[in-house]
This record gives structure tokens, sequence and C-alpha cells, in this order.
């Protein structure tokens, strides 16, 4: 193994990692605005990606340009899924939490379901698209397009989460809903309209990691679900409660999982960074940056 | 109070007597093989979400990870038959014990762990020995296992003429299972799993270890999950690490109890009876075209329930009843 495969590899997990951010920064933020895990945020990444996958092979528009149209598309099914379901979910008096995780399980095998029915189970892919096969030489490592693009689109997206998140009356809504959704009421805030927006934004952002990796990765009915638990270990691993300990679980997990892949088999790759949210979640039970 | 309390232990001992001998009854009736396997199949994960239910439901300690220890009881049976032709009943409590020792040495670590960090963990744990026993040559890798036939006995624990033994020992086991509940239910156990589930930081302080206490529910959990796995292992008489260790197999385990009522004697059973004969027959009537059908009926059905009776099924007997008292 010399030192290029190693900084090669370690740049590819890099790239992947952002990604993982950005699929896993939704998870985090409806989670870190009312506590509860969507479980079927993977099948939100399956339908953009499907979505993308319908643009480009009926109206040929590039995944670069249905990136914003399947972002705004998530958007309002994140709402959507909110006034529908999680409404009514978060209203259980007994077992909350059990209620949280198998309505938004159920409507994860449902999602999957339907996506079989219309879409059949067969493997699609966007071939041909602007960016995609396509790489880039930086100093010798070689760095595929896509991949790239798409840590770009994270690390923006992420920067503008921060903007928006501090600087506007929504985000300021949002933090003060978290902090307290009774009080809010009494100034005029609408928790519910507040809910729907972030679980819209939540959906808008893994719709925008959809439309990316619809330009790398197969698509079909079950592939959120693979997405999705390192969606999970990402969050968890950042901790709880930050948006941004997403961003950081994502590199984390990206790198762990590129190094893993140089000393494992390929198909143990993802047993690194099962080791690792163990490792850092029994030193310190809520996660690296997480508040609860 | 304490009479009425006595009272209803003593009535849910002698309907479960009686459901017991209905349902054994049941096959003298009933010979359809297909029916018969259903019927094996919801004995099964009644007694499975049973298993479950005394962790995640009484000590609420909320596991997805179960299938970890369905698969080791699968496995330590089918290895130990199939490479040293040990018999099935000592791959089952073997299976059973290692399945329990694994279940505290990984609670050692984890029960520090509140909330979605222990849920993440248990699957995470989980997903690893999957990933672990797919490439695991010796015990068939991704291929899994293949237990041949020597024999139709119950001492060899195979039938290949009739199903209707793996149905008396699923019955068997479902019942076990309910038993050792309802006995736990009102042990100091089973008071100290629902103090720590309410409420950990005040159990502490009324002097119940709170480590101890889901250390002993991991281990009772564990044990009867790998028993229900090492069954399972000789009713299909195939296992792979996917069909035995997936994680959809922890979920599935689960959802008996979530849907009949989490952390109530009678949920699980009453979530198993309905639950599974629906899967079976949506998969065979309408699955059979592959698009998912369904899928779409099994998981809206699922939200239904979850946001209509959060507190599970078995209200809707036990809460009627209540009114009615009153």
């Amino acid at each position: 193994m010399t030192a290029e495969t190693i900084i090669q590899s370690l740049a590819s997990g890099l790239l992947m990692g952002l990604l993982y951010g950005l699929i896993a920064v939704g998870l985090a933020l409806i989670f870190g605005l009312m506590d509860v895990v969507n479980f079927a945020h993977g099948e939100f990444l399956m339908i953009a990606m499907y979505a993308t996958f319908f643009l480009f092979a009926f109206f040929a528009i590039d995944p670069l340009l249905a990136a914003p149209l399947v972002a705004a598309a998530l958007f309002v099914f994140g709402a959507v899924v909110y006034l529908l379901v999680v409404r009514f979910a978060v209203r259980a008096k007994a077992n909350a939490g059990m209620v949280q995780i198998f309505s938004t399980f159920g409507l994860a095998i449902v999602m999957r379901g339907l996506a079989q029915f219309f879409f059949t189970p067969d493997y699609r892919s966007v071939t041909h698209s602007w960016l995609g096969g396509k790489t880039i030489s930086i100093g010798g490592i070689f760095l595929p397009v896509p991949q790239l693009f798409g840590a770009l689109v994270s690390i923006a997206a992420f920067g503008a989460l921060y903007f928006f998140i501090n600087r506007t009356d929504f985000g300021r809504a949002l933090e003060a809903t978290r902090e307290d959704a009774g009080a809010v009421a009494l100034v005029g805030i609408d928790k519910n309209r507040v809910f729907a927006l972030g679980w819209g934004l939540g959906a808008a952002l893994v719709g925008l990691a959809g439309a990316i990796m619809a330009m790398f990765f197969y698509i079909y009915p079950d592939v959120g679900a693979s997405f999705a638990l390192v969606a999970y270990v990402t969050v968890a691993l950042g901790g709880f409660g930050s948006v941004f300990g997403a961003f950081a679980g994502g590199i984390i997990v990206g790198l762990v999982e590129a190094t893993t892949a140089l000393m494992l088999p390929p198909s143990l790759k993802s047993v690194g960074i099962y080791a690792v949210y163990l490792l850092v979640v029994f030193v310190r039970p809520r996660g690296l940056f997480g508040s609860i | 109070m304490d009479t009425s309390f006595a009272q209803r232990r003593r009535r849910d001992l002698i309907v479960a007597g009686c459901l017991a001998a209905i349902a054994a009854l049941v096959p003298l009736f009933v010979k359809d093989v297909y029916v018969q396997n259903i019927m094996v199949l919801t004995l099964m994960y009644a007694a499975l979400s049973q298993s479950w239910n005394i962790l995640s439901g009484y000590c609420g300690q909320i596991s997805l990870g179960h299938a970890l220890y369905f698969g080791l009881g699968a496995y330590t049976t089918a290895l130990l038959f199939t490479k040293f032709g040990v018999l099935p009943w000592f791959g089952m409590i073997g299976g059973g014990l290692i399945s329990a020792v694994i279940a505290m040495a990984l609670g050692y670590p984890c029960f520090r762990l509140r909330g979605h960090y222990f849920v993440i963990a248990t699957i995470v744990i989980a997903e690893t020995a999957l990933l672990l026993f797919q490439n695991w040559d010796w015990a068939g890798a991704a291929l899994g296992i293949d237990i041949p036939v020597r024999g139709d006995s119950w001492l060899k624990f195979q039938f290949t003429r009739s199903k209707l033994p793996y149905f008396y020992f699923a019955l068997g086991l479902a019942c076990v299972a309910w038993l050792v509940t309802w006995w736990l239910e009102d042990s100091k156990w089973g008071y100290w799993w629902r103090a720590v589930k309410d409420n950990p930081d005040a159990a502490e302080s009324l002097g119940v270890v709170v480590f101890n206490s889901k250390m002993g529910a991991a281990a009772v959990s564990a044990f009867l999950t790998a028993v229900g796995g090492s069954f399972y292992a000789q009713f299909v008489s195939y296992i792979d690490p996917e069909s035995v260790m997936g994680f959809q197999f922890s979920l599935l385990m689960a959802l008996p109890a979530v849907l009949g009522g989490i952390g109530t004697l009678w949920g699980p059973v009453l979530g198993a009876v309905i639950l599974i004969p629906l899967t079976e027959l949506t998969r065979s009537f309408i699955g059979g075209s592959g698009r998912g059908v369904d899928l779409i009926v099994y998981g809206t059905l699922i939200v239904l329930i979850s946001l209509a009776r959060p507190q599970g099924l078995v209200g809707l007997f036990s809460g009627r009843r209540k009114e009615a008292v009153r």
C-alpha cells in the first residue's frame, strides 16, 4: 500500500463523507426541532433519486438543473408528511417514542411498496449526465467530478443553513420552538407551521442529496435503506440536537469507511463505521457535539 | 387493590390455559398445510415478541437488534448439528446460553446509553454481527447453511411427514414465553423493570439497582429469543445471515408487541395473532405480483394502528372493561 493509495482513498472518503453529512442533516434538523427520528428518511432519499431519474429520462433535464426542482418537491412532500402523519404521532400520550418509530417506519414500508408498484424493482441509472463519469486530477489524486460537486454542495448547504438558523426570522422561530414549543405560542408563533416548515426543510436537504447521488448510484426501491442506517449513525455520532454535529459526523464516517476499506474486505467497510460509533458513545454517551 | 390484582393474575392464567388448550385442538380440524404453516409462524412470533417485550416493553430498553440473538440461536443449533452432529436440543440450550452471555457482555457498555443512542447501538451491533457472519466462510458465509435431513423424530427435532410436531413445539414455546412473562410481572424483577422504564433516576434513588435490572431483562430476553431462532432453523432447515439476522427481522419481532400493546402481558400474543396471518395472507394473495401491493397494505396498517392506538390494541379490551366497571 503506497502513500498515494492512502491519500487517494482518504480523499474519496472525505468527498463521500461530506455527502453523508448532507444526507444526514435533514434528519438532524428534524430531530433537533422536535425529538423525532424519521425512520423514513432513507425513503425520502429514494424518491428524490427517482424524481431526478424521471426528470432526466422523460424531460432530459440534467441532474444539475433538476436538483433545485427535486429539493422544492421534497420540501412540499416533507411538509405534507408532517401534516398527515407526524403531527398525529407526536400527539400520542402513550409510548410516544414507539409511535414515532413505527409510524414513520410504516410510512417507509408504504413508500417502498409504492416505488415497487409504480417504478418496478428494476435498477435504474442516470447515464450521460453532464458531470457523470468525469474525473479531475489534483496533484496526482483523481477525484470523480459528481462526488466533488456533491461535496461542494454539501459545504454550501451547511453554510446556508448556518446563516439561515442564526440570521433569519424563521431560523429564530425554529430555534425558539425547539427550546420551548409551548411558550412560542404566546408570542404568536404557530408551532405546527414551524414544524411543517422544519420537515419541509429537512426533506429538501435530503432531496438535494438524492439529486446529486442519482448521478453515480443505481436507483431502486430499497436504495434508501442502506443509506438510512449510515445517516442515523452519522447524526448520533455528531450528537442528537446538533445540526452541525451531522457535518462533522459525516466527515468522520466517510473517512472511517475509506480507511476500513483499505484494511478489510470491501464487504466489511461498514464495520469500521459501526465500531467508531460504539467507541464514541461509550466514551461520550451524547455523541461528539450533542446537547441531549 | 391487592385482591383484585391477584384475581386478575389468576384470571389471566386461566384464560391463557383455555386459549392454549383450544389452540392445541385446532390442528385436529385444520389439515391444510399452508394454514398450519401460518399457525406455526404466528406462535413463533408470539413467543419472540413476548421475549422482546421483556427487555423493550417492561424494562423500556428499546432494542432494534434482537435479530442478533435470534440469529445466534439459529446458527449455534445449525452449526453444532451440521459440523459436530450435536442434537438440536443441546444447540437450543447452548444457543440460548451463548445469547444470554453475549447480551450481558454487550449490555455492560450499552446500558449506559439512553434513548436513541441506545436504539442505534443495538441496530449497529446486530448489523456488525450480520456482516461478520456474511464473511465467515466456515459458517457458510452469505450462502448460509443447509441443514440435512437425518430422520423424522423428536430426538433429532426433524419432521418430514407432518408439520404438527413443529406446531406443538411452537405452541409450547409461546406458552413458556408467556408464563415467564406472567411470573416475572409480579416478581421483584417486574417491579424493578417498570420503575427503570418510568424513571431510572428515581428508581436508582429508591434503591433499585438499575444496571442489574437491565442486565437481567437482557439475559432472559436474549435466551428466549435464541430458543426461537433455534426452532426456526429446524423448522425451515435452511438459514442464511440475511434471513435470520437482518434488520427487518428485528423490526418484525418488535411489531406484534408494539401493535398489540408494548409492556403488556397480552399485547405480543394479540399482535401476533392479528399481524402474522395478515402478513402471510397479503403476501400470498396480493404479493404474488411482486409489485409491492402487500407492502403498501402492511405499511398503511402499521401507520394507522400506531397512530390510532398508541397504547396498543390490547387497550381495546381492558379499556372498555374498566369503563364498564366504573
